[in-house]
């Protein structure tokens, strides 16, 4: 039996006396891409915060390859190998395309290749063709290109992404999930938050559902694509 | 003409000393989100630095060599004890906080200094005057603290384009949480941020110490002169800042020669002025 890359176990995430997370267990094994589903407000950005760090469980517990990291500190997660893409993309604006991306470059564990400034150039070429440019010069797409690629450039063992293709012309989407699906093949784990069902249905072979800060479904496509009745409720499809 | 002159050379040479201290103020506020009115507290801790190190060591500069370090440790050491508490906390906090500082500083520095106004000594090789474009004569220490200055101003912007730390303070400006997401440690990275700018600070206290003389209070002007830049120049930009402080410098100096009875307007004048025009500050992304 292989353990988990990444785990949360039975959390309790509370915003001031709102209780948010209630009782959350959730994992994601080795290579394995998940996809995170809700309607708006269940909990899905809570949850991504709590597992790296930007908002601490009041009870339960956060394992990163093994190690207890909950209450850790967001710098320490991400330097022990746990990138997370918010849904604002978090780009600085005041920084050029290559700096964006070398901002918090570093080795990687070993498990994998490296990855490089070349690299991500040709994942995505238009950023090689905007390197000199300000953050904020650029596109949403393009933004959101960045926000991977200098995700990429800390050598993480999972990503977590939030609102992967939200706010982008259908083109740039699936140039999105395309590269979602290379970086997938590379062996980095990943969890991924988007509102459009079927593009997550046919990237991920593992899907939860969040309803009001719980898990209402943890299961594979097949099993999602089956259940009509859960989709209708808990994604209003 | 030559008072022209001199003015010109008085208002720059006394906007780049306010750079130093305005430089660090700007940082602080823009990254950390912090008012901090005990920073001109720094600026006479630098002034006494010096009148204590240049009695021990005979020479402004080796003060100079030697101050900075200490007023280093020394806002590394304020940030831990009070200023990082700070960070979450809102303005009106800040303001008490800080100002309590300033009680304190001036306190401390009754206690170690005593209230008696004291002079640093120009070096030897330094005193005297040269003539400059043949019209007027100019103190030599004065162009030295001006060209220090500068070099000190080339180095900082060097820092903030060029290297990791200045990648990671212009980034903090922007989003302080995605700097921590991204691994790196934003407790370090404001500490450097905040005695650095003590750092600046002290050193414009220290060189200016012969030109000013060093009395109780003398880091007051420098606070206030500072916080007009800061909202002229733009939060956060250390450009700014230095714009900023120039033209204070400038509006300083022929305030008080043109017009004498509302010398001590003119700064805010050219602050209001900014402000109609610019709400951000002249390099303000607001
Ligand atoms: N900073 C906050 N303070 C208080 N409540 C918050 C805060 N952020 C989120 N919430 C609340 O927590 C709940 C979960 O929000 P969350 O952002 O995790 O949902 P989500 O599933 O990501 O929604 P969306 O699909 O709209 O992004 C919501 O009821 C929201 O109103
Ligand atoms: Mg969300």
């Amino acid at each position: 039996m292989t353990a988990p890359v990444l785990a949360a176990e039975k959390i309790n995430t509370y915003y001031g006396h709102s209780h948010i997370l209630r009782g959350v267990d959730f994992r994601v094994m080795p290579r394995e891409t998940v996809s995170l589903l809700g309607r708006n407000g269940m909990g899905k950005t809570t949850l991504l915060r709590s597992l790296v760090g930007l908002v601490k469980p009041r009870t339960g517990h956060v394992i990163f390859n093994g190690a207890d990291i909950t209450g850790n500190r967001p710098s320490f997660i991400a330097r022990a190998g746990l990138a997370f893409i918010p849904e604002d993309r978090g780009i600085f604006p005041n920084l050029t395309v290559i700096e964006n991306l070398t901002f918090a470059a570093r080795p990687g564990r070993g498990t994998r290749p490296d990855w490089t400034l070349e690299r991500i150039y040709s994942l995505f070429p238009r950023l090689a063709e905007r390197r000199t440019h300000w953050g904020n010069e650029l596109s949403g797409g393009e933004q959101k290109m960045l926000s991977i690629g200098r995700a990429l450039m800390t050598n993480p063992d999972i990503i977590l992404f939030d609102e992967a293709t939200e706010g982008l012309a259908p083109k740039v989407r699936d140039e999105i999930w395309a590269t979602l699906r290379q970086v997938a093949a590379t062996g980095i784990a990943a969890v991924v938050v988007d509102k459009n069902l079927d593009d997550l249905l046919a990237l991920a072979e593992r899907h939860v559902v969040m309803a009001k800060g719980e898990i209402v479904f943890d299961g594979t496509t097949q099993v999602l694509k089956a259940d009509e009745a859960l989709i209708h409720r808990h994604l209003g499809v | 003409m030559d008072l022209v002159l001199t003015q010109i050379f008085n208002g720059l040479q006394y906007g780049l000393l306010i750079f130093l201290a305005a430089s660090g103020l700007t940082l602080v506020l823009g990254i950390m989100g912090v008012i901090n009115l005990s920073h001109g507290s720094f600026y006479m801790l630098g002034a006494y630095l010096s009148l204590t190190l240049t009695s021990l060591t005979g020479d402004i500069f080796l003060s100079l060599a030697l101050g900075i370090p200490i007023a280093f440790l020394f806002g590394a050491a304020i940030e831990w004890l009070f200023i990082r508490h700070l960070y979450a906390r809102d303005h009106l906090q800040q303001v008490l906080l800080t100002f309590g500082l300033i009680l304190v500083f001036n306190e401390l520095q009754r206690m170690i200094w005593g209230t008696f106004p004291h002079s640093v000594p120009i070096p030897s090789y330094l005193s005297g005057s040269v003539k400059i474009f043949g019209l007027m004569s100019y103190p030599v220490y004065r162009i030295a603290v001006a060209g220090l200055c500068i070099l000190l101003a080339l180095a900082m912007m060097f820092v903030i384009q060029r290297t990791k730390i200045g990648r990671m303070i212009r980034a903090g400006e922007s989003n302080r949480e995605m700097v921590e997401v991204l691994g790196i440690d934003t407790r370090l990275l404001f500490r450097f941020v905040f005695a650095a700018g003590v750092s600046l600070a002290a050193a414009g206290g220290i060189i200016a110490a012969p030109i000013e003389s060093v009395y109780p209070g003398i880091g007051e002007s420098v606070l206030i002169t500072s916080l007009v830049v800061v909202v002229i120049g733009g939060i956060g930009s250390v450009r700014g800042a230095f714009v900023g402080a120039l033209l204070i410098g400038l509006a300083d100096a022929f305030g008080k020669v043109y017009l004498p009875q509302f010398a001590s307007v003119v700064v805010y004048a050219l602050m209001a002025a900014v402000l109609v025009t610019r709400p951000g500050g002249l390099f303000g992304r607001a």
